[in-house]
């Protein structure tokens, strides 16, 4: 199979730089032709991969490269592990990149940047390989900071634009933030294991676990935890945890595809499959996995809330990303693993398909994002309808959609979990997700009426262009919908009480709140028909309600509400003032020190006391001196020679 | 190659660009830059500097990875009254300091071809002079050799800056000159001592000679103040910033490139192995210094107007990891990590070498053609310049050390080291990450992105065919290197290895 990953790896990477650097030459259909032939490729055989593990009954494979260097002893080297959790982030990957490349076809149609877009997603396909099928942590690296790369000049795609490259530095910087803590952690694993390599650092885990480190003296802490909340803080970072999350809204700037495929499909999970990857590892701190589940829990619900209060439709969706983003981190931390990358799954379908399904509505009428001067679309565009009540539903957990199985189970899971009479944790992880549902139905019907449904607000100019989208659109739209709507049906028995993931990710004994359940598991139709019984398919339900009460029935109410409460209304709507804590805070803060540093530190001190200070003492003497001395460099040279020689003859003295 | 050749292939290397500047000198030019003989001096100094690229591979080709010890030595009696020896020789340390040199020469002499008008001859046979001066310090192993190259190597700088320099070159040349003069005046001093102390010049002479603890200090001091001067280490680093703005873009380039690894050349070279217990006592400092060079610096680094010096404020903090990785070296209770740090702080200082050139060379890209330094004065250059545009996004993510870059090797190296030494360091360290990350990538977004911000921006054309050129081997170097490091890091490896057993060992 070393082939077909190399192929699978390699194929985007190929398309990737043909269609950045010759561009010109292979013109617009050849840049997406070639993108979309190397992704298809790789779609293609990933889905043979999985197909192998999964009928074929194939092994995981651990397959070295090459080898990068070799320092110390420290093995650093390129490799892939391919197990079953590789081989379904691939699938999700490849085949949702594909969808958004074909997308892309008809979104960017008119965009002078075209072979550029085709060639930077293509370019993401690649890190984003690199990232899942890694064995080791050098590339996992790699392929993290690459996807940050891409996202960076994705975001600032359209690169005129302040409001564009405002966001996308702010990405990058935030980012960096957690990957400073990814990097501490992974010079942690180094010092504790000697290795860079999964399989080793998984085998020497338990005596990690052994160690303390002393991160300030006379306090000794859990080396594994040291190593595991710094490890989190990366994954909060790229998967968009609270505090780190305000990069997240703001790359909505971004074109609407790759806000799709980057910034909800698959690089903003990537903290999550990291987490699950290492297993072994959080598995042995129960302290880093409250941390864990205590963020994500925050995530969950707050973010959630603020999805309520947005008017523009990409953010409506980039909030609710966020708050389900949240919902993998707090399955994550209730050792729910194979949930989280469940649930991860079947977002990545409905929440691709929404976003590009928002876009669909966007081009239709002429990139306006603001949802209150929509209204009414329903009739214009059914098939864009259609699939976005599709993926609505799913984001709800409608019963029988893919979510319905994903988040079910997922709060079934927390609700289970070993934190279970743990006190405060459990109570904030359990009350977030499920209080979540609610939350959830009613940003998501909200948004869904008021593009939809009810008063049609655009003016009469584009409401006469308004069409239904062409087929290379509304494809993949379809494409995106059919997993969205059923997926979770047929996946949910192998793959979360199938034991499908074996191996590759470990839960301790005491932990296993999933494998508790399999005893429960009586197959998707029991789930599905008991579902009217639980309070999660209520809470949804008047979560829809309330929204069609309040933006379909009664749209004056939500601003008398807003009216009402406007203390709570602005702590929303400024977000919960994370942005100017960074801003503000983080950012000035910074450019102050800075600007201390400069100019008290080395212009005045260092400069202007000591080295001209020094030189204006040497220019006084000189003064002196002048009747004797030119001032010219020599004359210093000079001085310095006397000094030499007297120092000289000091130390021949003292000898 | 036959025998003779490779036994003077350093030699070659060195004397080839000397004797090269010096048949410029001689020919000189008619004061006409268009002149054909103008033309001319161009393709000889380009000719020279390619044959010792061509001396260098060869010089590549026969380094034995495995080999302890020196390879490629010559030994002639210099001044035999004093025991004074041209006595040369290169190790895994040297030798990519060697190949830098010879591969950032010709490049420097392609992006000035023409855009220097006033006396191209001289200033070619200047750069061509400082190369094989620079190339002759690296590989000195005769105390006094060195110290010539080490000093004659400032006057053609001093001159690159002082005659093809801006407004305030003469500030800056005076700058630069005493403060690195009287850095290694003390040198000298340090090199006379021990010459008494061991009859000769030999650095392993030196190397071996017994020494107190408070000899030692000394002489650790007395290097430090020539070394951290070239460095440059915090607090004497305030002459770089005011050396690169007043420098013509080939002077940076060079600068910035290949002078700046003197002084961790010459921590490796000197002041660990002479003076081990010395280095030791002082490794703490010499840990706090560079950790306040990466953040200090960073932070001031971040409030630069003026994009040379925020490039140079940006060397400065890079080659604090250089440092950082060469004195953690005494931080390791019993584990490994020692040659990782190591390791990395020649890795940094290599790729350090090639992105900063890059950085500099597309300042020095945008400054040919608008005549300004300042951030403020562009916006939106992407519009007008895409190509260069591309190449000066990839610079600044190799250096805000992107993996997949030569930039990220050497800093991974170095913060897994340090983590290993303590956490603290390290946490000070990987804050580069950030703050490497906002101050280069701030300046991008002000420069490079946005819409045109006026008219100068507006009438910018593209790379031409030798930018393109410079450009595209820089890009493709910081990639290679960032890829696939080893056969970088194989070359040093044994010689490390040997450096950290023989610093090992006590003089006491």
């Amino acid at each position: 199979m070393y082939g077909y990953y190399l192929t699978i790896v390699l194929a985007p990477l190929a398309a990737a730089i043909i269609a950045g650097l010759a561009g010109k030459q292979i013109g617009r259909a050849g840049a997406h032709w070639v993108t979309i032939i190397g992704v298809g490729t790789s779609c293609a055989l990933s889905f043979v991969v999985l197909k192998n593990m999964f009928w074929g009954g194939a092994g995981p494979e651990n397959i070295a490269v090459y080898t990068w260097a070799v320092v110390d002893g420290l093995h650093m080297g390129i490799g892939f592990l391919v197990d079953r959790l590789t081989a379904l982030m691939m699938c999700v990957v490849t085949f949702v990149s594909l969808m958004v490349h074909v997308y892309t076809v008809g979104y960017m149609r008119e965009d002078p940047g075209y072979q550029r877009f085709f060639s930077y997603i293509a370019l993401f396909t690649f890190a984003m390989l690199m990232l899942v099928m890694s064995n080791n942590f050098l590339q996992l690296f790699f392929g993290w900071e690459a996807v940050g790369l891409v996202s960076y000049l994705l975001i600032g795609f359209w690169f005129k634009k302040e409001s564009a490259i405002f966001a996308n530095l702010k990405a990058f910087l935030v980012n960096r933030v957690g990957d400073f803590g990814f990097i501490l952690g992974i010079a942690g694993i180094v010092t504790f294991t000697g290795s860079l390599d999964y399989a080793e650092v998984f085998a020497s885990a338990e005596q990690v676990a052994a160690q303390n480190i002393e991160v300030f003296a006379g306090t000794p802490w859990n080396a594994m935890t040291v190593i595991c909340i710094l490890l989190f803080i990366g994954a909060m970072g790229k998967s968009a945890q609270a505090p780190l999350h305000v990069w997240l809204p703001d790359s909505m700037e971004g074109p609407t595809p790759i806000s799709a495929l980057i910034h909800a499909a698959t690089m903003v999970t990537a903290g999550i499959f990291m987490v699950a990857r290492m297993s072994p590892l959080f598995e042995l701190s129960t302290t880093a996995l409250a941390v864990v589940i205590v963020i994500g829990s925050i995530t969950a619900f707050f973010m959630g809330l603020l999805s309520i209060v947005q008017n523009d439709i990409k953010r409506v969706i980039a909030y609710s990303t966020l708050s389900q983003l949240g919902y993998m981190t707090v399955a994550l931390g209730a050792s729910a693993y194979s949930a989280a990358i469940f649930h991860l799954m079947t977002h990545a379908f409905f929440k691709a398909l929404l976003f590009l399904a928002a876009g669909a509505v966007i081009i239709a009428l002429h990139h306006e994002q603001d949802i209150r001067k929509m209204g009414g679309i329903r009739k214009y565009m059914p098939i864009t309808y259609w699939t976005a009540l599709v993926g609505s539903l799913a984001l709800i957990g409608f019963p029988g959609s893919s979510g319905f199985f994903s988040k079910d189970l997922l709060i079934e899971a927390v609700r289970e979990s070993h934190w279970q009479g743990q006190g405060a944790v459990y109570w904030i992880a359990y009350l977030s997700v499920l209080l979540g549902v609610f939350v959830t139905a009613l940003y998501t019907f909200r948004l869904f009426f008021l593009v939809f449904h009810g008063k049609e607000r655009m003016d009469a100019e584009a409401r006469a262009h308004l069409h239904e989208t062409p087929p290379v659109v509304t494809v993949p739209l379809i494409l995106l919908a059919i997993p969205a709507a059923i997926i979770g049906w047929y996946t949910v028995g192998p793959v979360l009480f199938g034991d499908y993931f074996g191996d590759a990710i470990f839960v301790s004994e005491s932990h296993d709140v999933i494998g508790r359940m399999a005893g429960a598991w009586h197959g998707s139709l029991v789930l599905l028909t008991h579902s009217v019984q639980t309070s999660v398919f209520w809470l949804a339900a008047a979560g829809v309600l309330s929204a069609w009460f309040l933006y379909l029935k009664r749209p004056d109410i939500p601003e008398k509400i807003k009216n009402r409460v406007t203390g709570l209304y602005d702590l929303l709507d400024h977000k919960y003032y994370f942005d100017d804590l960074w801003i503000k805070g983080f950012a000035a803060g910074g450019r102050s020190i800075g600007q201390f540093f400069w100019k008290k530190g080395d212009e005045l001190i260092i400069d202007g006391l000591l080295v001209n200070g020094t030189a204006r003492t040497v220019g006084r003497l000189a003064g002196v001196l002048r009747q004797i001395q030119t001032g010219y460099l020599y004359t210093y040279a000079f001085s310095m020679f006397i000094g030499l020689t007297a120092l000289l003859g000091w130390l021949v003295w003292l000898r | 190659m036959n025998m003779d050749f490779s036994q003077h292939l350093l030699s070659i290397l060195i004397w080839l660009p000397i004797a090269g500047g010096v048949l410029l000198l001689i020919i000189g030019d008619d004061g006409d830059a268009e002149s054909s003989r103008a033309g001319l001096m161009r393709i000889v100094a380009l000719s020279v500097s390619v044959v010792t690229v061509l001396v260098s591979i060869g010089l590549y080709a026969g380094f034995d990875n495995a080999a302890t010890g020196m390879q490629f030595t010559e030994k002639a009696s210099w001044v035999a009254a004093l025991n004074v020896f041209y006595s040369l020789g290169v190790d895994g340390l040297s030798t990519p300091l060697i190949l830098l040199t010879a591969f950032i020469t010709p490049l420097v002499i392609i992006t000035s071809w023409d855009t220097i008008k006033l006396r191209p001859a001289q200033y070619f046979a200047a750069f061509l002079i400082l190369e094989g001066l620079m190339i002759g310090v690296f590989s000195a192993l005769d105390a006094l050799l060195f110290y010539v190259f080490w000093e004659s190597m400032l006057i053609p700088m001093f001159l690159i800056i002082g005659v093809w320099g801006g407004k305030r070159r003469v500030y800056a040349t005076l700058k630069f000159f005493l403060y690195t003069f009287l850095g290694s005046v003390l040198m000298l001093v340090a090199f006379i001592y021990l010459y008494g102390q061991t009859g000769g010049f030999d650095l392993f002479g030196f190397m071996d000679a017994p020494l107190t603890l408070t000899a030692q200090k000394f002489i650790f001091i007395a290097f430090l103040l020539a070394f951290a001067v070239k460095v440059p280490m915090w607090p004497v680093h305030t002459w770089l910033p005011d050396a690169h703005v007043e420098a013509p873009t080939g002077g940076s380039v060079v600068l910035a490139a290949i002078m700046l690894k003197m002084g961790g050349y010459g921590f490796v070279r000197l002041s660990l192995p002479i003076a081990p217990d010395g280095s030791e006592y002082f490794s703490g400092m010499m840990i706090a210094l560079s950790l306040i060079a990466v953040v200090y610096i960073g932070f001031v680094a971040l409030m630069q107007t003026d994009m040379k010096k925020l490039i140079a404020y940006s060397s400065i903090a890079h080659m604090g990891f250089v440092t950082l990785g060469f004195f953690l070296l005494w931080s390791f209770d019993g584990g490994s990590g020692a040659a990782l740090g190591m390791a990395g702080g020649m890795v940094q200082m290599i790729s350090h070498g090639l992105i900063s050139g890059a950085m500099f060379l597309c300042v020095g890209v945008l400054y040919d053609r608008v005549h300004s330094r300042e951030i403020a004065a562009y916006g939106g250059v992407a519009n007008t310049m895409p190509i260069f545009s591309a190449f000066m996004v990839l610079f600044a993510m190799a250096n805000a050390g992107l993996p997949g870059t030569s930039g990220f090797v050497g800093e991974f190296m170095v913060i897994i080291a340090s983590f290993k030494a303590n956490f603290w360091f390290a946490f000070l360290a990987a804050s580069t990450l950030i703050l490497g990350a906002a101050y280069t990538l701030w300046m991008v977004k002000r420069v490079i992105y946005g819409e045109v911000a006026n008219d100068n921006v507006a009438a910018l054309k593209d790379l031409n065919g030798r930018e393109f050129l410079v450009l595209a081997i820089l890009a493709i170097s910081v990639l290679i290197i960032g890829l696939w490091p080893a056969p970088l890091i194989d070359m040093m490896n044994v010689t490390i290895e040997q450096l950290i057993e023989q610093v090992g060992h006590s003089k006491l």
